[in-house]
């Protein structure tokens, strides 16, 4: 008698787990490297200045903002940063992403010198016109160094401690609520003396 | 006369011609051939759902270009496959990591099918044992006799 | 004015299927005759209101009327007329009502074709109907109602989805619908038997023809969608394991299970309860796809834009629709006779094992597509399922129901010996295994995949010929589901043979190619020889002008096209193909290559067997409508019982 129950049992238990996928974006992927040393680079810089490397920011708390000019959701997020910046809470640097991504004028440049330039002063001109909320940018021409951060959607957002751990990623473009509910007290939590 | 001369210079043109035989798309087929192999069990991280393959996507590009660099070191398809799950979690891979989180994944289905067969079988026996018992041996005859008539 | 008279009919016919699924079953409660009387006429009004709102929708896409949401998105005036047609199930609402329209037609069918049967059992079966496309309906009037209106009324609308402008993809999805509606027939039989609470083989015998078409729409549908995209996409795959494919494979895979039970349950009266079971598991899994594809839970390339509420209304639809049916089966399944006698080794065992290794096979697909879903619901992680591991799992499954398949054909019923069975079939395992190991070394490399893929092929074909062969000698007529039968059985020996061969000998080359330049793949070269611009109705392509050759003869010519449709940016390869019997050649134009002289990126393949998957596919079809049309079930009812009771008794096929 139970047995034939048990199709039904089954089928419930199918439903539930279907229930609460409803409420999933399946496309959202949580990033590993949270919890791990962010990956070390040395990338040319927008204002040219000398490369920075993730390891100039020790001893701070720092955010670290991946972007580029044709990321169309990147301009949703923008003003956010701009404001966020002008609190001087914590710095902002920037990563240009894969600038010149799928563009003619730069197949047609022959000199990686050449690309740097195209792509700062796109960078530059967009940063005038919409407000520059970083502390420094640095070019990421041909992703690399996004591979190394798992980037795989600009915007992408992390958040990083005072020894270079990684402590909270965000895909996608940036909102109040994220910053208030989670980014702030985060940051409030770190920056508490050991 | 002019069906010849149409033929002599067909044949002149062709011997004129400088084709040849295409060359592979890839710089290196070695390295390509395994970049295909290790690409079809990794996904697209942009896409629908797609390997990393065949996938036209500029971050798929970028992949792949990474993955023939990894390759060109001689790392191992484990390696590879770490290196990027590192970066992008178990989601990059296609074929899931054997590991407790997916046990029930790769082992439900044997297990399934071991208990399919069983709960078969023993059916099948238990049918056998209850309908031997409606008929016995005189009973049988009485209705073979009949079915014969 | 149309689109509203359209909208009005769908809202009607909701009226109409909300009668139809309550008063005639109240009337078999009531035994009440008029009342029962009832749901053929409902059905067939039902019908034609549902048509009538598919024709205006229908006429709204080939007049281009953009003030309609609907085909604003999904329709252009450059777009081709018979595409425009074709539009109306090119998205979410459209498929929708497509999907009412081949509901309401079978049960139409139902209602005609039922003449023989007993006007309670027609009443509770097109009750049923009526209740399931109740669901739909609403479904559709409350949350995708294909007659918005625009306002303000577009020029010109976004255009059809490139991917779809393709006749492949123009039928796919109405066969598709036509096998995962026709699995509610079925379905709705074996809730009128439980609700009668009569389980007998009688409602077996009347719902066999009804699945056995049914699954022949599905593999048709399921075939051409393989065969779409392996033409379409532009490198020759076929099946891709993607959540939406897993989603028409399962209730394939029940169905073919539920046809084979079917036919023990008729013959023999046995596995009543697991029959039943099976037919609400084909509809069951028909819906979950219907739900899988549109709620947005799994990523695929196939999957309609999603809108979380629509989830929840499919959800609560499944559960309520699955949840009664599994609830009526668990009150009525104990109380089943128990059917004739079977021995350990007999026809109904080896059935009941088929019956057991597509179930788990279903399993196994069922587990595989959803784990992601369930790991990320658990808050566990997110994980990826993919081809990988549907072809580790998937395989070692099918290779004991092949093998199984062909002494199931030649068991007796009831009583069997396993030594008698093999003896027959000694010259049929001998050539197969001979044929197994000599093959592979003839036709290139050879390996263990190779062989066992070709042994099972030889050995489920030859089987089938052997028993056709002993057959003819026999007197007597042969019914179509015997021929049937066969010929199904050898398109899946032919399938199979298929997906081993072009696995196991397939050829790729990845090549850069400038004008005059060949390629080689034994015995063919591909030389390409031109290059132009061509204009379509509603894109403009970049067309190769390719030559293949075989012994330095020209046996054809391809063109493969990179198009650029005006309404999308996207650009799409248009492969070329030459079929043979024997193998495919498919050549696909990529992009231009940059040096001095003008090439293009191209790849060619040699596809071996490539055909014989869709010959296979098409062997399988002709077969389930042959034996569904056999002439036994469309005699007279009093006739038939007669017959089926004398069969069961003596044992005989």
């Amino acid at each position: 008698m139970k047995k034939f129950l048990l199709p039904l049992a089954l089928f419930a238990v199918l439903v539930v787990f279907l229930g609460v996928g409803l409420k999933r974006d399946p496309r959202e992927i949580p990033s590993p490297l949270v919890g791990k040393p962010a990956p070390l680079f040395s990338l040319p810089t927008l204002s040219g200045d000398k490369p920075f490397s993730p390891a100039d920011m020790k001893g701070q708390v720092w955010i670290f903002n991946v972007w580029a000019t044709w990321c169309v959701a990147c301009r949703e997020e923008h003003p956010l940063l701009v404001q966020f910046a002008k609190s001087q809470r914590i710095p902002i640097v920037g990563l240009s992403y894969k600038e010149l991504q799928g563009s003619e004028a730069a197949n047609a440049q022959s000199s990686e010198a050449d690309k740097l330039q195209l792509a700062r002063e796109r960078s530059l001109k967009f940063l005038q016109k919409a407000g520059d909320p970083y502390k420094l940018s640095v070019m990421d021409l041909d992703g690399r160094v996004g591979i190394d951060y798992g980037v795989y959607g600009v915007p992408e957002t992390y958040l990083i401690d005072q020894e270079g751990i990684i402590r909270y990623k965000r895909v996608g473009p940036l909102t109040p609520e994220i910053l208030i509910e989670t980014i702030l007290p985060l940051i409030q939590q770190l920056d508490k003396p050991a | 006369m002019k069906y010849a001369l149409l033929v002599a210079c067909l044949s002149v043109m062709s011997w004129l011609v400088q084709a040849g035989e295409a060359q592979p798309m890839a710089q290196d087929p070695q390295v390509e051939a395994r970049l295909v192999v290790i690409a079809e069990e990794l996904r697209c991280l942009v896409c629908q759902n797609e390997s990393l393959s065949s996938s036209h996507a500029e971050l798929a590009e970028d992949l792949r270009r990474e993955v023939r660099k990894l390759i060109r070191e001689n790392k191992t398809d484990a390696e590879i496959k770490t290196y990027l799950v590192e970066r992008y979690g178990d989601f990059v891979l296609y074929k899931p990591p054997l590991k407790p989180l997916t046990w029930p994944l790769w082992f439900g289905p044997f297990l399934l099918l071991v208990l399919a067969i069983g709960g078969f079988w023993r059916y099948l026996r238990q049918r056998r044992q209850l309908t031997h018992h409606h008929l016995d041996a005189a009973q049988r005859a009485q209705a073979e006799q009949l079915l014969k008539d | 004015m149309i689109p509203e008279l359209g909208q009005f009919a769908l809202v009607l016919s909701a009226v109409i299927a909300l009668f139809l699924g309550t008063v005639p079953l109240a009337g078999t409660l009531r035994h009440n005759v008029v009342w029962q009387s009832l749901a053929r006429p409902a059905a067939l009004l039902q019908f034609v209101l549902v048509s009538f709102a598919f024709a205006c929708l229908a006429s709204s896409f080939l007049s281009n009327d953009f003030s309609v949401k609907y085909v604003a998105e999904h329709s252009n005036t450059l777009l081709p007329k018979p595409y425009q047609f074709a539009a109306v199930w090119g998205g979410h609402e459209g498929s929708l009502l497509l999907w009412v329209l081949m509901l309401s037609g079978w049960t139409a069918a139902v209602a005609i074709f039922s003449a023989s049967l007993p006007l309670a059992m027609v009443a509770r079966v097109l009750g049923v109907l009526g209740l399931v496309s109740v669901g739909f309906l609403m479904f559709i009037l409350t949350t995708s109602n294909p007659f918005d209106r625009l306002f303000p009324m577009p020029a010109d609308g976004r255009d059809l989805n490139p991917l779809l402008q393709d006749p492949g993809l123009v039928i796919h999805p109405p066969m598709l619908y036509m096998g995962y509606v026709g699995m509610s027939v079925t379905f709705a039989f074996s809730i009128a038997a439980m609700l009668s609470g009569r389980l007998d083989a009688a409602w077996a015998r009347w719902s066999r023809p009804w699945t056995v078409i049914a699954w022949a729409f599905l593999t048709f549908g399921i075939g051409l969608g393989s065969w779409w995209a392996y033409y379409e996409l532009g490198w020759g795959g076929w099946w891709f394991w993607d959540p939406v494919e897993n989603a028409s494979l399962m209730p394939w895979l029940v169905g073919t299970a539920l046809i084979h039970s079917l036919m023990v349950t008729e013959k023999r009266g046995s596995f009543k309860a697991w029959t039943v079971l099976l037919a609400i598991a084909a509809f069951s899994l028909s819906l979950l796809g219907t739900f899988l594809v549109r709620s947005g839970v799994l990523t695929s390339v196939h999957a309609f834009a999603s809108d979380p509420s629509r989830g929840i209304f499919i959800l609560v639809f499944l559960a309520v629709v699955v949840g009664a049916s599994l609830t009526l089966f668990a009150w009525r399944a104990p109380a089943v006779t128990l059917g004739g006698t079977m021995g350990l080794v007999s026809r109904e065992s080896f059935l009941l094992l088929n019956s057991v290794l597509l179930v788990v096979a279903t399993g196994a697909v069922l587990l595989g597509t959803l784990y992601p879903l369930i790991i990320d619901a658990l808050n566990m992680g997110k994980l990826s399922v993919g081809p990988p591991y549907f072809n580790l799992v998937f395989a070692p499954l099918m290779v004991p129901l092949l093998f199984v398949l062909v002494p199931g054909t030649v068991a007796h019923w009831r009583e069997a010996r396993m030594s008698e069975v093999f003896w027959r079939l000694r010259f049929v395992g001998g050539a197969a295994l001979f044929l197994a190991l000599v093959l592979p070394f003839v036709l290139g490399s050879w390996s263990a995949g190779t062989m066992l893929g070709v042994f099972l092929g030889m050995w489920v074909g030859l089987g089938s010929l052997q028993h056709v062969v002993e057959r003819l000698r026999k007197p007597g007529r042969i019914g179509g589901s015997f021929w049937g039968m066969h010929l199904a059985h050898f398109g899946m020996a032919v399938l199979v043979l298929g997906i081993t061969g072009v696995k196991s000998y397939e050829v790729e080359r990845d090549v850069r190619m400038a004008m005059g330049d060949t390629v080689t793949i034994t015995p063919y070269t591909f030389r390409l020889v031109g290059m132009e611009d061509v204009m379509g109705p509603n894109y403009k392509a970049l067309q190769a002008k390719v030559e293949v050759l075989k012994n330095d003869q020209i046996i054809e010519i391809l063109r493969p096209q990179k198009r650029r449709y005006f309404s999308t940016a996207m650009p799409m390869t248009e492969a070329a193909i030459d079929s043979g019997v024997l193998r495919d050649l498919y050549v696909s134009l990529g992009d231009p290559v940059a040096g001095d002289t003008p090439s293009w990126s191209m790849r060619v393949y040699y596809k071996p067997f490539v055909p014989w998957l869709w010959a296979g596919v098409l062997f399988m079809v002709f077969g389930g409508v042959l034996a569904a049309l056999d002439r036994r079930y469309r005699r007279n009812t009093n006739q038939q019982s007669v017959r089926t009771a004398g069969e069961a008794l003596s044992g005989s096929a």
